[in-house]
């Protein structure tokens, strides 16, 4: 290997060789000697690529990107967990600061103030925004978050039946079904109905003093937006919790949060803000309580305090829950959570604060009330939504997962097909969900209503 | 009334059929400042050697395990909201939990005062 | 001649007496670069925003009613206020980019930033996870390229792509183990875990539904293999072992431990946080291991980004292979790439556990450690845990005249050095040192772990660092070692110079305020 080449490797051959003197070393391969020597590769692991320059894997790169079709470059409908937002500029170029970017975890507070106060700031809008007392910072996605706060509420109430709303995200419920079948907890779930009111009754006749709790997704999957009052009063009375799953923080800007209709726990997806599509990830679990228990609750928090001048400063708090401390008695194993992302969060939810908050959300539920409106009016599609908030679903009077194939052949995003999410329920093989932000033009909406018009002719 | 303690470093006072039950000063100073107390609910039936509170610091949560068997009646609501007094009073106001004892024969098996302070001073 | 005296003063004063730092006050507090920055909620406001939206078409709101009334309660600032609040708190953190960050088992080592160029094309960034598999084709193929990478370096025929980070990853290979033994009709109930394991291994057995019980370490600070042996039994579901181990040794007995394990009817999972130490001299899959994760944001250079996010792919040997959580990338006879979900798992992958996340994992981090792996090349990672390994050593044998090292009698070590504060008097410890190392410009290593060593100090330089930037870390180590065997005082203080000196944790445990309540007089302020 010519040395020279290695960029990221600044040890000359020199170094090297004084290097191991001062060790008392004759070669590096001293230093493996507690290796078997017949595990010990002689050269390079073969089947692979030698080292290439800067140039040559931009290259490789760059042709992998190419095979995809970016969302910003044709009219883009999708949702179902994950949203194009237009993320200002200013939020990247914070996020790529190498003080924030190639920090660790804060463990030595005296030199991590910055990313301690920016995750006391992202607790507090998450809290906020939620309508709880407090919250974490950050957890892996909103899935994970969803069976972490299922697991939650099994250690406060020691019950283990767990009522799942039909409009939770199937992707959510397959994750808590994987976790179940090791924990035995008792998961009640049915597929949802193309129906413009959700389960929320069924749920309701459902709660037992044998439940810990009651997940509602809001707005639900197919974009339907629920009081859930009623279910927090009921829940309350049989001393079971009421967990709020919010897949799209920026409704929450528009609707009334879960926690003033009395939900107990709260998690959901933050990638709304901040974090972008990324193809599922990295993305940013959000999870927040009522004060109660937040012994209980999983994950970092973060804390305020003071330094031995008495000046204002954070730390990592209420550690005695977590993994490096408790080992197998820890509310989870999560260790790594999602600071990066939490970091995208807060500095967009900063720049929006509360009036722009509002007004994106008002803007993406009125293009969407138009969206849906111009789309409704095809023949042969229905709307099936009472109540939404940026995103609906259609009933096409075809097979949607097909349309949507072809319509990405078109350069159309369309949404997502209930076929996709649901393969094996054939009773939704026609849903459509439909998602519309800001990012959304008159005429991407147009291009698809003319290309279902077509497809549906 | 008499005081004994546990190589776990629980003292209990026994008072007639009820036991009061926390930790030694040695062991508060041990752990140094403790920031929370988990006590466990009233109505709890504890067997000997189960887990029955936790005391937690900042870096380290300790189980205190049923020095006796019996069926907790009374907690000290004073340790959530101020979990120091387990530093500053261990063997009086730092007080964690009453009992009514189930079987007064498991107190033989533990140490009385002297006896702990010998064992202590040997660790 | 013109004798232009005005301007600014070149000719410093002689004879200045430079005051101590603590006779001088400044109005605001602040000492120059060194600013505090006040929370949002005190400095912004819910009317003010740093983004311009167009105005919404005026139709009728569909929200059933729900409209929320009560404010929110979410401060805002404009955009220049925005960028100065960050930056400012920025400059308050140590981070890789400002200097040697030897946080033992945390793999701290330089983040390319043609890995950030990369994740952020169009055609990484900007696609939707549920898009049809036609339109990300190249998505599926670096995620299968990524794949393959990983298998040739560990040795290992199968790869779980989605897992979150470490200790996810972790719990994906528990579950595997537990998936396999009971589609075998062998349900077992204990996972054994070193000592000195970190404290997700014991965490994560707990989670999946194990009980967990320690293997002893021999003084060596390795695995007791003999012991091990005598535990081993038909109630033991596996092994969870640490290679090389927490100490920053190679357990030379792995392939031992692996065939006792799998005689006696269990499986071997590996953390593979250390990876860096081995890769591309090494592969586990050599060892008998039958899973390992991987932490792309340790051994392949993603950011840690202040606590994440991480990834944590997972290996697996062919007796877990089947039993991979979904999703998973395969390459089909027509060249394409296919995404196996629930729907299609039948046919290959019936036997999958199922789902571990709501989509494909960290796709943002493939794109960046794939990036790092073409930079590197086979040749390049060789070197990597060579230089690595050669670094830890290097600091090792510099330190070891006047730190005690627990296992350094024994041999070399892998990728970290570890020390203990004996022999540190006047009641200072591990954390004296560590707080003096950040008045020397350092981010400690690790301390007090692996919990085996009374006063651990784990010290991780990685391979990004120059002999130099080494031997500068070693004098000051050097320095602050001597003061803390000196019964220096003044490190029970320290640091001195940081942004904030000790802070009180008891208070903030006892106490817990977790989100910003607006003081009673704030609110007063305000009006």
């Amino acid at each position: 290997m010519k040395e020279d080449k290695m960029r990221y490797l600044p040890l000359t051959p020199e170094d090297r060789q004084s290097m191991l003197a001062t060790i008392g070393a004759q070669t590096v391969d001293d230093l493996f000697v507690d290796v078997p020597e017949e595990a010990r590769l002689t050269g390079p692991v073969q089947g692979l690529p030698m080292h290439a320059g800067e140039m040559a894997v931009e290259a490789h790169m760059k042709a992998l990107a190419k095979k995809n079709h970016a969302a910003g470059d044709m009219p883009f409908f999708l949702g179902a967990g994950a949203y194009r937002h237009h993320v200002p500029a200013s939020v990247d170029h914070i996020i790529q600061r190498g003080e924030f970017l190639t920090a660790y975890t804060p463990y030595q507070p005296e030199i991590a103030q910055g990313t301690l106060q920016t995750l006391f700031e992202f607790q507090t809008q998450v809290a906020r925004l939620f309508g709880v007392d407090v919250a974490n910072a950050s957890m892996y996605d909103g899935s994970t978050a969803c069976w972490e706060a299922i697991t939650m509420a099994r250690r406060i109430t020691k019950r283990s039946k767990a009522l799942l709303s039909s409009g939770l995200h199937p992707h959510y419920v397959s994750v808590a079904k994987t976790m179940a079948k090791f924990t035995k907890d008792t998961l009640v779930y049915d597929a949802p109905q193309l129906d413009a009111a959700t389960d929320g009754q069924r749920l309701l006749d459902q709660i037992d003093s044998d439940t810990s709790c009651i997940v509602v997704q809001y707005p639900d999957i197919l974009g339907r937006i629920d009081n859930m009052a009623a279910l927090a009063e009921k829940a309350k009375a049989h001393k079971a919790l009421l967990i709020a799953v919010v897949t799209e923080p920026v409704a929450l800007g528009a609707i009334m949060s879960p926690g003033e209709m009395g939900a107990d726990i709260v998690v959901g997806e933050g990638q709304s803000l901040g974090v972008g599509l990324q193809f599922g990830g990295p993305y940013v679990g959000l999870f927040g309580c009522k004060e109660k228990y937040v012994r209980q609750m999983p994950g970092r928090l973060c804390g305020e305090t003071v330094d031995a001048e008495g000046k204002r400063g954070f730390v990592l708090t209420l550690s005695t829950r977590e993994q490096h401390i408790r080992r197998e008695k820890a509310t989870s194993n999560i260790c790594t959570n999602s600071g990066l992302c939490a970091l995208a969060f807060t500095a967009h939810m900063t720049l929006l604060g509360e009036k722009g908050l509002r007004q994106l959300a008002t803007l993406n539920h009125k293009k969407a009330v138009q969206a849906a409106g111009r789309l409704s009016a095809i023949s042969g599609v229905k709307l099936l939504n009472d109540s939404f908030f940026n995103e609906f679903t259609l009933v096409l009077d075809k097979d949607a997962r097909p349309i949507v194939r072809a319509l990405a052949d078109q350069r159309i995003l369309a949404g997502v097909s209930l076929g996709r999410l649901y393969p094996e329920e054939e009773s939704l093989a026609h849903g459509l969900i439909v998602a519309v932000t800001e990012t959304v033009s008159d005429e991407d909406v147009e291009a698809l209503a003319v290309a279902l018009e077509g497809a549906l002719a | 009334m008499s005081r004994y303690f546990t190589d776990e470093h629980e003292w209990v006072e026994v008072e007639g059929d009820t036991a009061t039950v926390g930790i030694t000063d040695y062991a508060q100073e041990q752990l140094g400042d403790i920031v929370f107390v988990e006590v466990p609910e009233v109505g709890t039936e504890l067997e000997q050697g189960d887990d029955a509170a936790v005391v937690e610091s900042v870096k380290a949560a300790s189980d205190v395990y049923a020095a006796v068997s019996g069926e907790v009646i009374e907690v000290n609501e004073a340790l959530e909201d101020e979990p120091g007094l387990v530093n500053s009073s261990a063997e009086e106001d730092g007080w964690f939990f009453r009992l009514t004892l189930s079987d007064k024969e498991e107190l033989e098996e533990l140490m009385d005062e002297k006896a702990y302070k010998a064992f202590v001073d040997g660790l | 001649m013109n004798m232009l005296s005005e301007g600014r003063p070149t000719k410093q004063e002689e004879n200045l007496t430079m005051p101590t730092q603590d006779a001088i006050t400044t109005h605001t507090g602040n000492r120059a670069l060194m600013v505090d920055e006040p929370l949002i909620f005190e400095t912004g406001s819910p009317d003010r925003s740093g983004v311009d939206l167009p105005d919404a078409p005026e139709v009728e709101s569909r929200l059933g009613g729900l409209d929320r009334k009560a404010p929110i309660g979410v401060p805002g600032l404009s955009e220049a206020e925005m960028v100065r609040h960050y930056t400012r708190l920025s400059r308050q953190n140590y981070a890789i980019d400002v200097g040697l960050f030897p946080l033992g088992s945390c793999t701290m080592k330089h983040n390319p930033r043609l890995n950030e160029k990369m994740a952020r094309l169009k055609g990484f960034a900007d696609i939707h996870p549920m898009q049809p598999m036609e339109s990300v084709q190249g998505a599926l193929e670096l995620i299968h390229e990524l794949a393959e990478w990983l298998k040739l370096l560990t040795g290992m025929p199968a790869v779980a792509m989605s897992p979150k980070a470490g200790a996810h990853g972790e719990l994906c290979g528990i579950l595997a183990i537990r998936s396999a033994l009971e589609a075998r009709g062998d349900a077992r109930e204990v996972i054994l875990v070193p000592e000195s394991a970190h404290g997700t291994n014991p965490a994560t057995a707990a989670f999946a539904g194990y009980k967990v019980e320690d293997i002893p370490a021999n003084s060596n600070g390795r695995v007791d293999l003999e012991a091990l042996k005598a535990r081993l039994g038909p109630d033991v579901a596996g092994v969870m072992i640490t290679n090389p181990n927490t100490c920053g040794l190679f357990e030379p007995d792995m392939k031992a431990i692996s065939d006792a394990v799998h005689a006696a009817g269990g499986l071997v999972y590996c953390d593979g946080a250390n990876f860096n130490a081995i890769v591309g001299k090494v592969r586990p899959g050599d060892l008998g291991v039958d899973a390992m994760h991987i932490n792309l944001h340790k051994t392949f250079s993603t950011p840690h980004g202040g606590g994440g996010p991480g990834s944590g792919p997972v290996v697996f040997s062919e007796a877990l292979a089947p039993f991979a959580p979904l999703p998973i990338v395969e390459k089909m006879d027509n060249g394409h790439f296919h995404l196996i979900e629930e729907e299609t798992a039948e046919e290959h992958h019936s036997s999958s556990f199922g789902r571990m996340v709501a989509f494909h994992g960290q796709m943002g981090m493939f794109t960046r450690a794939l990036t790092y792996m073409l930079s590197h090349g086979a040749d390049g990672l060789k070197q990597v845990s060579e230089d690595a390994v050669l670094n830890a050593n290097y600091i090792l044998r510099s330190l070891d005249d006047i730190l005690e090292a627990p296992f350094g009698k024994s041999g070399p070590c892998m990728h970290e050095a570890l020390f203990s504060d004996k022999g540190f008097t006047n009641g200072l410890g591990t954390l004296d040192l560590a707080k003096g190392m950040i008045d020397e410009g350092y981010h400690p290593m690790t301390m007090y772990f692996p919990l085996v060593v009374h006063g651990a100090m784990l010290v991780e330089p990685t391979e990004t660092e120059s002999k130099a930037a080494i031997d500068q870390f070693v004098g000051a180590f050097r320095s602050v070692a001597e003061r803390a065997k000196a019964g220096d005082e003044l490190l029970k203080s320290a640091p001195h110079f940081a942004p904030r000196h000790r802070l009180d944790e008891t208070q903030a445990a006892r106490k817990p305020a977790l989100v910003w309540t607006e003081p009673e007089d704030f609110a007063e302020a305000a009006e």
